[in-house]
């Protein structure tokens, strides 16, 4: 085992060990639980730098890996042998998101210590953090399906335990049960693409599938009969599903808003950095299986997400609701780039996303904290303290959130000097020349199994992007300018409103640090000469049979060369089902297909128009909130009430929960409830109707035997008492009787014999 | 030295020593009595556990008897030229294979829990523990039974004190639901019993003594003869079918009517959909303990008997029909988890999610390949472990309130939280949760579903979807919320119910964490079964007639 193995491993391990010490002593820490939790996860920080300096200084082009064999099955009847391994694979993304995952868990911990410090189950909440940050570091590290899905499930069970942290009320509960069914579908829908290729492949391992799907896709390879190529689509689809429930995309988006109801601190860790990223980072590592119909839907997906969060986010009221559908959308923007197969910039995305909206929902947490603290015993503690038309002015009373709150809205809104400026940036190129290509190509229809006008729908996404842009701008301005500037709204309150803490103030200074554009690359307007996008992150090649691929670069015969002069000589031989680490290593030796390389060109010739596109828009979108919220702050409602079905379309979420409650919930409880009623008065009726009729036909029976069959037995019985009442006549005792009978007898005797008996016919 | 002492014969009937000793305790020693029912149980829990250790799992059995472990065989009856039946030989014919000892380990240790969830029994203890080490001594028989005759005889006795059991110490509606459940059972058994006798007509072997290899000759004709026999494993030896008999061939006609009356014995034991009413209305009724020996151990005979008898001896017909047996698992998963959403007696829910999780392993069985009949085998076990953990939690509260409707509570995770931990725990884990021992099996399941029947094990998917809303519902309903104020009093788990509870929960988890051990006793005679099924009951490795070897 490599020593950065060993060392991510024990950077997973920290946090678990934490959960199981402070789980089982919840009430001898009590509130000094963060004293465990804290360095655990502070030394697993400093494991994660130290792998992630390691890995990305010294080995950038080594991708490390190690399995250990967990269930052996030996060889199988008409299987061949299984066995199910866990294992590690450690490359630059996986190092990237490991400091990513342990930096926002650690500065949450410091957070929480001053956050929840009056909370009556601090202890166990820190055990939850720990557990989640251990699966999280599960969903990243680990190497293979298997061991995804069930990080993938713990990390959602975290969340259903997280943000039903305060049970005791009506919204957590509902909140955390809706989440973790939401994922569960998801979850799922993944597992059955996960058996598809797993069934298939004999194999979990993420490396070892990409390297069978290069060897060739073989004919068996099919669900529903459909062919090896469509089938792959639909397998690439089918993972992706479990993407859509973590990452909230659209349409199992709606469990994210809700979860806002957990502690905010959680939201920031889990709603918003991490474990929603999962579903982002997971689709970057299926990417090189993700066909070109896959990549189409995949980003149509997530640009409809990105919209439909930002539309719905423009007229929210709550503070953490109007960051939840920022997440939603910030999140499809990221699924969108890969989708268009600017992976990099997906997850380049991810990673300032994690920074900015970390301090986005640590300020918001901050004013939440500070609020609370000036209601508690006053006359104003009926007011809701997450509502923005309670606040206002805010950035006098706590300018360190404020100010860090400012910093990180300039990220998400995508303004130069700033990370998100960058990512966003490095989006829409990637989109716009995804975009770009695939409405101008050659269609060849024969060679698309479902035909899907590409056209139409792909050009779409650049402009979606665009929109996106400027309602992100809007709807966070509209937010810094609602409860940081104007005039405060609750006098009385804001009186009484103090700076929080050293202790929660540092983490959010910190992470609004980490939004500036210098972690990333030392030219803020040119991301792409950045160390992350040029050095750390590399988009990998895609794996799938060249007719799958996008239609925008056909050149067959190229490819066909090029298969051959970067075919690996195969050391081991090529026959053997499980594919050995040599057949792995060359999917690190890869090259990007046509379509690939097509687009990072097409990248580069509209990339100087987007960007200032991208500024464009974004200073748009603050314009219109300043103008809304600041010049004239009534005009806003008017707007509101001028337009009042769009919006409470808006306001409503799209009224897509209630669709769900009517068209899902609702028929799914009527069924259930049909089953039961089917199952006592159908089924078990039929039971206890035989019974029933059991008896009755033994009732039946009873009479038969009774007045039949008994009847025939007394009948019997008095026919010979009958005649024995009739013959006993005869017994007189007189021999002279008898003799008269006996001669009758003989005679009658005789004439019988000899004229029946005897008589000749 | 282990091989000389008859373990399974020990481990079987253990439990009528117990009886034996209960008889002089009087009636009101109701500790002495309890006392002594644990004390055999655990004995016999200790005993299982020697066997598990001394157990190879490189011996596959199933339908070889060679490979057979702890094997006793006597001859028990003999009877010579009866009419055109024949000469009729019933043995004292005890084994184990990997299908049967993961089995015995799981009644071991489920009956050992349930006599100490015994103690809330209050009425009659002397009679109750008197039928529960009867009971006992029917599950260890059928499962060590390896002469169909004895299989029977256990499997029938097993039903006597069980109606009592329910009948006498259940809920209010014991009289139905005890009555229901026997009939029912029987029913299933006597169809058994005349395909039994069918098969015993069937099959026809040369005796061989076992000390000396020679030939039994016939007490009467002194001339070495043939006999009708009920060994299991030559039911499934084709050497030995009877020319021109009803279940002569393969594929017949009569063959398959002889499957389907032993699957639908075995498929109201699961119970399978439709068989599956008398079930809900029997957990429901019984006492703690009994609802987790029947969740626990009974319905698990149903499975087992599946493998071991339908598949072993009807294997072209178990190969034939495995499309349908999917089905009605899919059917069992869908139906059960909405019939589940639907109650409001939490034990009810508890029973029909016992419905839905038995599901799976019809589907595993019907797999027909090694991932899924393991999935099948460890969901059994697991399974056992889990609602035997959910019932008797059930029981907790019931002890204490005399309610078990979900609407009647709430709030009660502040109010009992180390009940509320363990409910969680046993929720979770029946939900499939990644971790806890279910997963594990349902993945099995799943792998070996996917790969035979594509379509089943997708639509089966969205049984994990119903089972995680309905656990999750009946958490939220009954442990979040507000307490109401009838239960401020209310106290949290006894050390007594700790001791039963806290090694399930530990099993739950250890072997989700690392199922080896279990697997490592299966693969072996699972891989035997599918090969055999595969090989349409042919086997060449089978000697022709001469099996009766020790």
């Amino acid at each position: 085992m490599n020593d950065l193995i060993l060392i991510s491993l024990v950077a997973l391990g920290l946090p678990l060990v934490a959960f199981v010490l402070v789980i089982f002593n919840q009430k001898a820490l009590a509130d000094r639980a963060h004293l465990i939790s804290t360095p655990a996860i502070a030394f697993s920080l400093v494991l994660s730098l130290y792998v992630a300096w390691m890995k990305l200084k010294g080995l950038p082009l080594t991708t490390f890996e190690w399995s250990m064999d967990w269930i052996q099955f030996g060889t199988l009847p008409g299987y061949g042998p299984l066995k199910i391994t866990v294992g590690v694979l450690l490359d630059n993304i996986t190092a990237i998101l490991m400091v990513v995952v342990t930096s926002v868990s650690f500065l949450v911990h410091i957070f929480s210590s001053e956050y929840m410090k009056l909370d009556s189950r601090y202890a166990r909440y820190f055990a939850y953090l720990g557990l989640f940050t251990a699966a999280m570091m599960g969903v990243i590290l680990v190497n293979n399906f298997f061991g995804l899905y069930m990080c993938w499930e713990l990390v959602g069970f975290t969340s259903y335990l997280l943000i039903g942290h305060w049970y005791e009320q009506t919204g957590p509960q509902l909140a955390s049960k809706k989440a973790f069914i939401t994922n569960r579908i998801g979850d799922a829908v993944m597992w059955m693409g996960i058996l598809l290729l797993f069934t298939e492949f004999h194999t979990f391992n993420y490396r070892e599938i990409f390297a069978l799907i290069y060897q060739g896709l073989p004919i068996t390879f099919s669900i529903f009969g459909l062919s090896p190529e469509t089938t792959l689509t639909v397998a690439g689809l089918l993972l992706f599903s479990g993407a859509i429930a973590k990452s909230a995309q659209f349409p199992l988006h709606v469990w994210l808003p809700d979860a806002m109801e957990g502690p905010t601190p959680v939201s920031a860790l889990i709603h918003a950095a991490t474990m929603v990223a999962a579903g982002v980072y997971f689709t970057a590592r299926i990417f090189p299986l993700l066909t070109g119909d896959a990549m189409l839907i995949v980003s149509c997906i997530g640009g409809f997400t990105a919209l439909l969060a930002a539309t719905i986010a423009i007229t929210q009221t709550d503070i953490k609701r109007v960051l939840a559908y920022s997440t939603v959308s910030q999140l499809g923007l990221m699924i969108m780039s890969i989708g268009a197969g600017a992976v990099a910039a997906g997850l380049f995305h991810l990673v300032t996303h994690a920074a900015f909206k970390a301090c986005l929902f640590l300020g918001a947490g901050s004013v939440i904290h500070a609020i609370h603290r000036a209601q508690h015993g006053t006359a104003d503690s009926e007011l809701d303290a997450q509502d923005m038309r309670n606040m206002g002015g805010l950035l006098k009373k706590m300018p360190i959130t404020g100010w860090s709150f400012i910093v990180a809205t300039l990220a998400i809104s995508g303004l130069p000097l700033l990370a998100g400026f960058m990512s966003k940036d490095e989006i829409l190129a990637g989109v716009t020349a995804y975009g770009k290509l695939q409405s101008t190509m050659q269609h060849s229809v024969e060679s698309q199994p479902f035909y899907i006008d590409h056209n139409a729908i792909a050009i779409l996404l650049p402009f979606v992007g665009g929109i996106v842009t400027i309602l992100t701008a809007f709807y966070m301005w509209r937010q810094v300018f609602l409860v940081f500037f104007g005039v405060p709204r609750e006098v009385s309150l804001f009186e009484r409103i103090r700076e929080s803490s050293r202790v929660m103030t540092v983490p959010i200074v910190v992470l609004a640090a980490l939004c500036l554009w210098i972690w990333y690359g030392p030219n803020p307007l040119a991301p792409e000469s950045g160390w992350f996008l040029k050095k750390w992150v590399r988009t990998s090649a895609q794996v799938i049979p060249p007719q799958t691929a996008p239609t925008y670069a056909i050149v067959p015969q190229v490819l066909a060369t090029d298969d051959a002069t970067h075919e690996e000589p195969e050391v081991s031989p090529a026959s053997s089902p499980i594919p050995s680490s040599q057949t792995t290593s060359t999917l690190d030796r890869l090259p990007q297909m046509p379509h690939q390389l097509a687009l990072e060109a097409e990248r580069h010739t509209v990339a100087p128009i987007v960007g200032e596109v991208a500024i464009g828009s974004a200073l748009f979108g603050l314009l219109l909130a300043w103008l809304l919220y600041m010049l004239r702050p009534g005009v806003a409602s008017t707007i509101g009430r001028k337009l009042g079905p769009l919006y409470r379309f808006s306001l409503r979420g799209w009224y897509i929960d209630e669709i769900y409650e009517i068209a899902v919930v609702a028929p799914f409880l009527f069924v259930a409830r049909g089953l039961a009623w089917v199952d006592d008065r159908v089924v078990d009726g039929l039971v206890n109707a035989t019974a029933r009729t059991t008896v009755l036909l033994s009732r039946v029976v009873g009479w038969f035997d009774r007045y039949i069959v008994d009847g025939i037995v007394t009948l019997v019985g008095a026919t010979v008492q009958f005649l024995g009442l009739m013959t006993r006549s005869l017994q007189t005792g007189r021999i002279q009787t008898y003799l008269a009978w006996v001669v009758a007898s003989v005679v009658t005797l005789f004439v019988v014999i000899h004229y029946v008996v005897l008589a000749k016919p | 030295m282990i091989s000389q002492i008859p373990l399974l014969s020990l481990l079987t009937f253990l439990p009528l020593a117990g009886m034996f000793v209960l008889a002089f305790v009087p009636k009101d020693k109701v500790l002495v009595l309890r006392g002594v029912t644990v004390a055999i149980t655990l004995l016999q829990l200790a005993l299982a556990v020697v066997v598990w250790l001394n157990f190879d799992t490189s011996l596959a059995g199933v339908n070889n008897p060679k490979t057979f472990q702890f094997v006793e065989r006597f001859s028990w009856v003999r009877i010579s030229g009866v009419g055109i039946f024949g000469n009729v030989a019933i043995d004292y014919f005890m084994g184990l294979d990997g299908l049967s000892v993961t089995m015995i380990l799981l009644t071991t240790l489920i009956t050992a829990i349930a006599s100490v969830a015994s103690f809330s029994v209050n009425r009659n203890v002397k009679g109750y523990f008197l039928m529960f080490l009867l009971l006992d001594v029917g599950m260890i028989g059928t499962f060590c039974a390896l002469d169909f005759f004895m299989f029977y005889v256990f499997w029938e006795l097993m039903l006597l004190p069980m109606y009592f059991l329910i009948g006498i110490w259940g809920g209010a509606r014991r009289e139905y639901a005890a009555l229901k459940f026997f009939i029912y059972t029987l029913l299933g058994s006597v169809v058994m019993l005349l395909v039994m006798i069918g098969l015993s007509y069937s099959t026809q072997v040369m005796l061989f003594s076992p000390d000396t290899h020679s030939v039994i000759l016939n007490p009467l004709t002194h001339k070495p003869e043939m006999y009708h026999t009920f060994s299991m494993l030559q039911m499934m030896n084709p050497a030995a079918m009877v020319k021109d008999s009803i279940f002569f061939g393969l594929g017949t006609d009569w063959r398959y009517i002889g499957f389907l009356g032993l699957f639908f014995a075995f498929a109201i034991k699961i119970p399978m959909f439709p068989f599956h009413t008398w079930l809900p209305d029997a957990h429901v009724e019984a006492p703690t303990a009994i609802s987790v020996i029947l969740a626990g151990v009974l319905l698990k005979m149903g499975g087992y008997a599946i493998l071991r008898l339908c598949f072993g001896i009807f294997p072209e017909i178990a190969f034939a029909l495995s499309w349908y047996i999917a089905m009605f698992g899919v059917i069992n998963i869908i139906y059960g988890a909405f019939c589940a959403m639907a109650q409001s007696d939490f034990k009810r829910l508890i029973a029909y999610s016992s419905i839905s999780h038995m599901g799976f392993v019809l589907l595993g069985i019907a797999s027909l390949n090694s991932q899924g009949m393991m999935g099948a085998i460890l969901q059994m076990f697991n399974h056992g472990m889990i609602s035997a953990m959910l019932f008797l939690l059930v029981g907790v509260l019931y002890d204490r309130t005399q309610l078990r409707g979900i609407l009647e509570f709430g709030g009660l995770a502040n109010q009992m939280p180390k009940y509320f931990a363990l409910i969680v725990i046993a929720m979770f884990a029946a939900l499939g949760l990644p971790g806890m021992s279910l997963f594990i099996s349902e993945a099995f399941v799943f792998i070996g579903a996917f790969q035979a029947w594509q379509m089943w094990a997708i639509i089966a998917a969205l049984g994990i979807v119903l089972t995680a809303a309905y656990y999750l519902w009946t958490l939220q309903r009954m442990f979040f919320g507000a307490l109401p104020e009838r239960w401020n009093a209310l106290t949290d788990v006894t050390p007594r119910e700790l001791v039963t509870l806290i090694p399930l929960a530990g099993i739950i988890i250890a072997l989700g964490i690392y199922p080896g051990p279990l697997l490592d006793l299966t693969t072996c005679s699972v891989n035997q079964l599918v090969t055999f099924v595969h090989s349409h009951g042919v086997i060449p490795s089978v000697v022709h007639g001469a099996a009766i070897v020790k």
